[in-house]
């Protein structure tokens, strides 16, 4: 009885462009435009330099800052007038300020000052520009120590662990593995249990021998299926496009994909018990689950970094603890032990959807 | 009714303020092809979803084959046959894999009751590989009945059945319900047209969630009880006007493009008729006597509980 169902589940999707489209046209555009376009890594930022004393160190410097492939030379400026009206012409994100005789003020002193002006209209890449144009002169500073054996006197010291590149893409990857999984898993079966409603199929399937329970596993499983693809694809392309790391077991990040996944289809059958149309079963999919899951994940924005009361929300939002998984598995190649916790939260919540819709699943027309 | 197939108590149901069905009661015997005759709006799908277990009544009670349709619905669900008003198999499917599907869902097989589908399916076998949202209104619907009847069911309810339908498919149509009906199966239809309430063995004619009268159609036509003129002249839109203000006038009513007409004067001839409407300034008037149909008696049935 069941296998008929499957297989007409399956030819429904097959024969649907659209349907065809959106399951293995987006995953991979998604993971594309994630990687590369929407990225907050630096590249080839315009910077100016202000240097008053231009001698052998800041030459140096410059020299450095410029090898380092982040920033480009825009313009060297000659007095401190001109830094307002390049930040107003938009040329340059940052304008980089040595004071003068530098150079011997470090050799007497010990230290010299240097000034970062960023134009934080954009505060994320301006936090980043400056953390990067630090990061670069502390590294000069500690190879000039260790050529001249001076005291340096260091006052910040950042260590980027597990992505010591700042690339976007490691962060971007588990991000979009998670939006994919409960687009498609959630959004799928909503749309496509709302269909039967909307077409009166549901009307004689009901009144067959199929018990509700069998109408249900027979619209999941192929997007069990399908999902688990999908998740196997993103991966690859990961790892082959993006050369992402992965650094734990294989088994365990599937295993955890698969309950992220039957988590997400209860959602999704649960939107449905609530929605008699497609479009309603959409558009609840969109706002209840896309937009929270893109928001309050932590996949865009720094949980730590939200309001208290937002912070609170973000517990709830499943995607929170599927991230925190796989960034575990990924990056940091941790076991179960470490993320039980966040394993269990999923576990609990899957089985509070699967109870919720079993019991809210309509045995009758409204 | 001695075991009746089903039967249905005091039946009512409503949305809201609006009452769909009021206390409706009939009882179907076995075998029976039985059709809910009645304008759009009349309770009719309300009625099919309640027998198919799929609403639950607001009181009265109805029973399917002995059980009843809210604490015995799964019974009912595996012993039924189900068309619903709007076409609902999978337009994205081929005809053989809808049946296919549909035999799957009830637990048995294409194969296995070719023979129950055959004399219905063999109409559209030719197309089997074509997919049903591309079929005519007419084999869409045979295909629809082939799914239903595919796992023996002892009962049929078809909610609509021959709605935009062309007429010969409609007439096939019917012809196979009186077969299946010669197979011993209850088949209960409803339709909004009047003339197909003479192909079925009784009728109930329903208005407004109520039943106005349960008979064979014969007999329902029998007991019109008034001789029935049919009225042209050349000024039609006059007509009706004039010949409700005629002294004798119990009801004159718009038929096709006449106007049918029964007057309380038992002695009323043709003759007397054309001669009230000629001295009204009516050409070419014609008066014909003729039969009541369905229609007719609805339409009277209908204006007495107007009036009433």
């Amino acid at each position: 009885m069941m296998k008929g169902f499957i297989v007409k589940e399956f030819l429904h999707i097959f024969r649907d462009r659209r349907t065809m489209l959106i399951l293995f046209g987006m995953p991979i555009v998604q993971v594309l435009l994630f990687g590369f376009a929407i990225t907050n890594e630096i590249n080839n930022a315009q910077i100016a330099i202000l240097d008053h004393s231009k001698d052998n160190v800041t030459t140096a410097i410059t020299a450095k800052m410029l090898a380092s492939g982040y920033f480009q030379l825009n313009k060297q400026l000659e007095s401190s007038d001109q830094i307002a009206s390049v930040f107003q012409n938009g040329e340059v994100k940052e304008v980089i300020v040595f004071e003068p005789d530098f150079a011997q003020k470090i050799s007497k002193n010990h230290t010299a000052k240097v000034q970062i002006i960023t134009d934080a209209s954009d505060p994320n890449s301006a936090n980043l520009l400056a953390s990067y144009t630090s990061a670069i002169l502390m590294d000069y500073v500690g190879e000039f120590s260790s050529i001249r054996p001076l005291p340096v006197n260091l006052s910040t010291q950042t260590s980027m662990l597990y992505n010591p590149e700042l690339k976007g893409v490691f962060m971007f990857v588990p991000g979009t593995i998670t939006i994919l999984l409960m687009l498609i898993s959630a959004m799928m079966t909503s749309i496509s249990i709302a269909r039967e409603k909307e077409m009166g199929t549901m009307e004689v399937l009901l009144v067959s021998h199929l018990k509700p329970l069998q109408i249900i596993i027979g619209k999941v499983i192929p997007y069990i299926l399908l999902s688990f693809v999908n998740a196997l694809v993103i991966l690859f392309l990961a790892a082959t496009v993006f050369h992402m790391p992965m650094n734990g077991s294989m088994i365990l990040l599937l295993s955890e994909s698969m309950l992220f996944i039957i988590m997400a289809l209860s959602m999704g059958i649960f939107i449905s018990t609530i929605s008699n149309t497609q479009q309603t079963a959409m558009l609840l999919s969109m706002f209840v689950l896309m937009l929270p899951t893109i928001l309050l994940s932590g996949f865009i924005f720094p949980i730590e970094n939200m309001p208290v009361p937002l912070q609170l929300l973000s517990n709830i939002m499943p995607s929170k603890w599927f991230i925190i998984i796989v960034k575990s598995i990924m990056l940091k190649g941790l076991g179960i032990a470490y993320f039980w916790k966040e394993t269990i939260i999923l576990a609990g919540m899957m089985s509070a959807f699967v109870f919720l819709s079993a019991k809210k699943f309509k045995i009758r027309l409204a | 009714m001695i075991n009746p197939h089903i039967h249905i108590e005091g039946l009512t149901k409503s949305y809201g303020n609006e009452k769909a069905l009021k206390a409706l009661s009939v009882d179907i015997a076995k075998g029976e092809l039985f059709g809910f005759i009645g304008p759009d709006g009349a309770g009719k799908t309300t009625l099919f979803r309640l027998l198919a277990t799929l609403l639950l009544p607001d009181s009265g009670s109805a029973e399917v084959l002995g059980y009843d349709t809210v604490s015995g619905y799964k019974e009912i669900r595996k012993q039924i046959g189900y068309m619903p008003g709007k076409f609902s198999l999978y337009q994205d499917l081929s005809v053989e894999e809808n049946l296919n599907f549909f035999a799957g869902i009830h637990g048995t097989t294409l194969q296995e009751n070719y023979h129950l589908v055959q004399d219905i399916y063999q109409h559209i076998e030719p197309f089997k590989n074509r997919r049903a949202g591309k079929l005519s209104g007419g084999m869409k619907q045979k295909l629809a009945l082939s799914c239903a009847l595919i796992h023996q069911p002892k009962v049929l309810l078809l909610d609509e059945p021959t709605t935009g339908v062309d007429a010969v498919s409609r007439q096939e149509f019917w012809e196979m319900l009186k077969n299946l009906k010669e197979k011993g199966i209850t088949v209960v239809v409803s339709t909004p047209y009047m003339d197909e309430a003479a192909l079925c063995d009784r009728v109930a004619l329903m208005q407004k969630g109520s039943v106005l009268k349960i008979n064979t159609p014969q007999q329902i036509t029998a007991e019109f009880g008034h001789a029935l003129f049919s009225i042209r002249s050349d000024t039609m839109f006059k007509l009706l006007g004039d010949l409700l203000q005629l002294e004798n006038t119990h009801a004159a009513f718009r038929f096709g493009d006449t106007i049918h007409f029964t007057s309380h004067n038992k002695e009323e001839t043709s003759q007397s008729i054309a001669n009230n409407l000629i001295a009204q300034g009516h050409h070419n008037v014609v008066v014909e006597p003729v039969l009541p149909t369905i229609e007719d008696c609805f339409i009277l049935l209908m204006k007495m509980e107007n009036n009433a």
